[in-house]
């Protein structure tokens, strides 16, 4: 019962913060209706005793990225920009391409077939999902794991180089 | 591990916790005096002791004024988050045995994803004052805490590799034959500097230096407002003495005297070498904190988790 509560308290939250995000006028006040939207995913993983990725959603994502994107927003003088006329002509583009996403993901969810059918979730373990990601990501995926990082460290030679005239 | 009375333990620990933040306030200036060779609050009571109150009901009836420039909504929200965060934080620490709000399996990552939160306070303020020396202090604030959260979190690593779990209390329990501080003495030191920026305490208060920025981030900020940043800094300051005694220096743990005595006297005497480098420190300049951050303790906290690595692997 709790559960389905807090679970509706975080979709608000998620879907909410990300409409009001989009819509907003003022670049700042985007941000925060993202954070907003970002830790409602972040109480969804908590509803689904994932810990470990509860605390890594804020610690990463609200606490690092997006203190980065109002730190560029406030770099950047936007009151010229937040006059314009900000809807561009792809809305009808964009009401598209929603109706055909949320449409196959509904006959994806009604009509399971064996081959889409979604994998039961397992019982979550008592105590310290964290170990068991570890397990995961360094035995069974260690090379993807890898490589994953490998391809951020590119981006970040990538952007000190295109950052600076001179190395 | 939880406590049996939660509702006591939250209030318990909210009311000791906001007592001592004000105290502090008294402390720290009478400790500065003495240093100084001052006197420093002395008139109000005994010892200046109730100089505090009279500045608590000197805030509290000031004019609430709000810029008519300002963002007013992010303006008001902006001292709340901090307050909000930082208790927060004191719900997942082990105090005693059995004096805890909450045990949390990720007690530590808790803490860490909510001081990363608490950084939107200072930059939001700076932001929505509209004021060049506020935004300055916010920009500064955000570079400041989002770098040293960094170093922060890897110096804390050492730890939790040595104690095999994020639990605050089983982290206690790992020290019972030696503190933290022996094996982990560089992670100690680089926890103690990330913990003095994260605060935005001297010599590390460029967002808010007044002999360059005014105030900084809070420049326009007046009444209970103010009074907010100002408990939320030393609420800070608590809660970071709190997590270097827990952490390194074993916590409640100690001969004769009871538990939570020791936990108060290891947490006042890093409360009191806060208050001494504020005394005995002089301010960097901005890029001087960037590239000490990036240049220094980035490397050193990256060489001090692969040696404890190294050796906790070699050890079996």
């Amino acid at each position: 019962m709790m559960d389905t509560v807090f679970f509706y308290i975080f979709a608000l939250m998620t879907l909410g913060g990300a409409i009001l995000c989009i819509t907003r006028r003022n670049a700042i006040h985007s941000a925060i209706f993202l954070i907003m939207s970002l830790m409602g995913v972040a109480g969804l993983f908590l509803l689904q005793h994932a810990e470990f990725l509860f605390a890594v959603q804020i610690v990463l994502y609200i606490g690092g990225i997006m203190v980065l994107f109002l730190f560029v927003i406030m770099l950047v003088n936007l009151d010229e920009e937040a006059r314009h006329r900000q809807f561009n002509r792809q809305w009808l583009l964009g009401v598209a391409s929603v109706a055909v996403a949320g449409g196959s993901f509904t006959l994806f969810l009604r009509h399971q077939t064996a081959w889409t059918a979604l994998p039961v979730a397992g019982r979550s373990a008592p105590a310290g999902n964290t170990e068991l990601l570890a397990d995961v990501l360094f035995r069974n995926y260690l090379v993807p794991f890898e490589v994953a990082s490998v391809l951020l460290l590119v981006a970040v030679v990538g952007s000190v180089i295109m950052a600076k005239k001179r190395i | 591990m939880t406590s049996p009375y939660p509702i006591l333990a939250i209030l318990g620990i909210l009311v000791v916790v906001m007592t001592l933040a004000a105290g502090l306030i008294w402390l720290e200036r009478r400790l500065l005096a003495l240093w100084q060779d001052r006197y420093g609050p002395n008139r109000v009571g005994p010892f200046g002791l109730l100089q505090v109150l009279a500045d608590m009901i000197k805030i509290f009836f000031k004019e609430d004024w709000i810029p008519p420039f300002a963002d007013k909504v992010v303006f008001v929200i902006a001292p709340a988050i901090i307050v909000g965060t930082v208790l927060m934080s004191f719900a997942v620490l082990p105090i005693a045995p059995g004096i805890i709000v909450s045990d949390l399996n990720i007690g530590l990552l808790f803490i860490l994803g909510m001081s990363s939160i608490g950084v939107y306070s200072v930059v939001l303020a700076g932001w929505a004052s509209d004021n060049k020396y506020s935004l300055l202090g916010g920009l500064r604030a955000a570079a400041q805490m989002l770098s040293y959260e960094v170093f922060m979190g890897l110096a804390l690593m050492g730890v939790v590799l040595l104690a095999g779990s994020f639990q605050l209390s089983e982290i206690v329990s790992a020290q019972r034959r030696v503190w933290f501080v022996v094996p982990q003495f560089a992670g100690f030191i680089l926890f103690l500097i990330a913990g003095v920026a994260e605060t935005r305490r001297l010599p590390f208060d460029l967002p808010e230096a007044e002999s360059e920025l005014i105030a900084g981030f809070h420049s326009e900020y007046s009444g209970m407002k103010f009074g907010l940043f100002f408990v939320g800094e030393y609420l800070g300051v608590i809660l970071i003495s709190s997590l270097i005694t827990i952490l390194f220096f074993g916590g409640w743990m100690g001969p004769v005297l009871p538990p939570i005595i020791w936990f108060v006297l290891k947490m006042m005497f890093f409360i009191c070498f806060f208050i001494l480098l504020r005394a005995a420190l002089p301010r960097p300049r901005f890029d001087q904190l960037m590239s000490w951050g990036w240049k220094v303790m980035l490397p050193l906290a990256l060489a001090n988790l692969l040696i404890t690595g190294a050796v906790a692997l070699a050890w079996g």
